[in-house]
């Protein structure tokens, strides 16, 4: 066992470790399907789905076996190869900005020197999923979707990135770990940096275009808006797309904002670290499946000037106070 | 580090030839938008992380969306690639392609005459290296770039806004 020297060793486990945490957020995503249906009809005051075995766990199983079987029917007036790439876009694009969470101490793909970069440069590029899926389809309503989609993605991506900057700013570092860290010796950043935590959110709604920001696919309106052409697994894939970057979101809020895997009696219990990350993460989620239940549609001139005329002048506020109190504490 | 930097610069070669040669014009946008991927993993690899972000943040993430916006207002069909395919005739690409086939030759003889054998990748250049030379030796360049972005912007307001009402 000449070859098996300890750097390989630690090469396969880290890519183990990779796989594990590829697999549960692909995992989560799929369950949050069947999630999301019993607590919407929990807080709407109707049943959900209860059929398919006890509390209707097996309904995501069925979902799955019928997505699967589905015919998996391209349009012959679409443009193939784009209408092809774009459901892969969607999925894998958030996937792989998941690499730079960091969950516990020791578990995380990788550990970035610009990891928050690399999750804006992974946030830019998701739109080109909805982008390319509207007009591959040659469908009017796909098109508007997709453009209402992206003129909503680049506006609100604007302040996505400028709300972690007094973050950046007050850690000194893009790095996730040094940012987790530096919350445990001072403050979560929940408290110093509200302002950022909310349009962060706000954005990382948008940005997902889950529901209050969800004009991109509004059935009234749009009948699906760009994935309305999609069966099968492609259209599978940008469902599951939609549930990761909750998830994504979700760890990213927990890890900016409320001290990462960080809580009480973690000197005695150190694997603790990851069931305070999970609850965490899992209280967001929670948010945003309430936001969907109790919150009615804006209209879309209302989506756009909020971002521009509110959101951002609070981003730059909130830079600006940061960056002098930074200053002025050295 | 060096067999990264060739095969993403090899990627980025391809990609801007398809760019060229494609008819249809969200295509060639799509080949432009690998393009610019790739030469961010030429960034990466020889050690200026953060630059390569950027490059995908405002490249990638944001002006190539708004060229791909534009395309698909335009909606361009197929008429548009048959009219790409009767311009793009050899008559008119021979003429350029040779003589840009000669300056590549003496790009290449100049390269190969006397090589440096400098290695790649010598330093790792982070953010803050980036900010402090911006503000820095190159501050008059980042207030002359701000000037002349303050001046699209105002113009773009100035056309987009809504007449007063009468």
């Amino acid at each position: 066992m000449s070859w098996l020297t300890p750097e390989l060793i630690d090469v396969i486990v880290q890519v183990l470790k990779a796989i594990v945490i590829l697999l549960v957020v692909v995992v989560s995503g799929a369950l949050l399907s069947f999630v999301e249906r019993r607590l919407l009809g929990l807080w709407q005051d109707r049943y959900g789905p209860n059929r398919v075995g006890p509390f209707g766990m097996f309904q995501l199983g069925a979902d799955m076996l019928k997505m699967f079987f589905k015919e998996d029917w391209t349009p012959p007036f679409a443009d193939k190869p784009i209408f092809t790439l774009a459901p892969v876009v969607a999925m894998s694009s958030l996937l792989i900005a998941f690499a730079v969470v960091p969950v516990t101490p020791t578990w995380g793909v990788a550990d970035l020197n610009i990891g928050l970069l690399f999750f804006f440069a992974m946030a830019g590029l998701t739109v080109y999923a909805v982008l390319f899926a509207g007009w591959s389809s040659n469908n009017k309503f796909a098109l508007l979707g997709s453009l209402r989609a992206s003129a909503q993605t680049v506006s609100y991506e604007v302040f996505l990135g400028l709300s972690l900057m007094g973050i950046v700013a007050q850690v000194g570092s893009f790095n996730m770990r040094d940012i987790v860290e530096y919350q445990q010796e001072h403050l979560w950043f929940i408290i110093p940096q509200f302002l950022g935590f909310a349009t962060f959110f706000i954005a990382g709604v948008a940005v997902t275009h889950r529901h209050p920001f969800d004009q991109p696919e509004a059935e009234q309106e749009l009948a699906d808006g760009y994935h309305i052409e999609y069966a099968g697994m492609k259209w599978g894939m940008f469902f599951v797309g939609e549930y990761i970057g909750i998830v994504l979101i979700s760890a990213l809020l927990t890890t900016l904002f409320f001290g990462g895997w960080h809580g009480p009696f973690l000197d005695a219990l150190p694997w603790l670290s990851f069931f305070w990350f999970a609850l965490k993460t899992g209280f967001f989620i929670m948010l945003f499946i309430l936001l969907r239940a109790s919150i009615p549609r804006p209209r879309y001139d209302q989506v756009m000037a909020f971002s521009w005329k509110f959101c951002l002048p609070l981003t730059l506020i909130n830079l600006l106070v940061t960056g002098a109190l930074v200053l002025a504490a050295q | 580090m060096e067999f990264a930097f060739y095969f993403s610069s090899g990627a980025a070669v391809v990609a801007t030839l398809r760019v060229i040669t494609a008819s249809n014009p969200i295509h060639a946008l799509l080949y432009l938008v690998v393009s610019l991927l790739a030469v961010a993993m030429c960034f990466f690899s020889l050690g200026a992380p953060f630059a390569g972000a950027l490059e995908i943040i405002v490249y990638a993430g944001a002006i190539m969306v708004l060229f791909v916006f534009v395309v698909m207002m335009l909606n361009l069909g197929p008429t548009t690639s048959s009219q790409e395919r009767a311009w793009l005739t050899p008559m008119v690409w021979i003429g350029p392609s040779a003589l840009s086939l000669v300056l590549l030759l003496q790009l290449l003889w100049t390269l190969f005459a006397a090589p440096t054998h400098a290695p790649l990748a010598l330093t790792s250049v982070g953010p803050k290296a980036v900010g402090v030379s911006l503000f820095g030796p190159y501050l008059l360049a980042v207030e002359l770039a701000s000037l002349l972005l303050l001046a699209a912007l105002v113009a773009a307001y100035h056309l987009g806004r809504h007449e007063a009402k009468e």
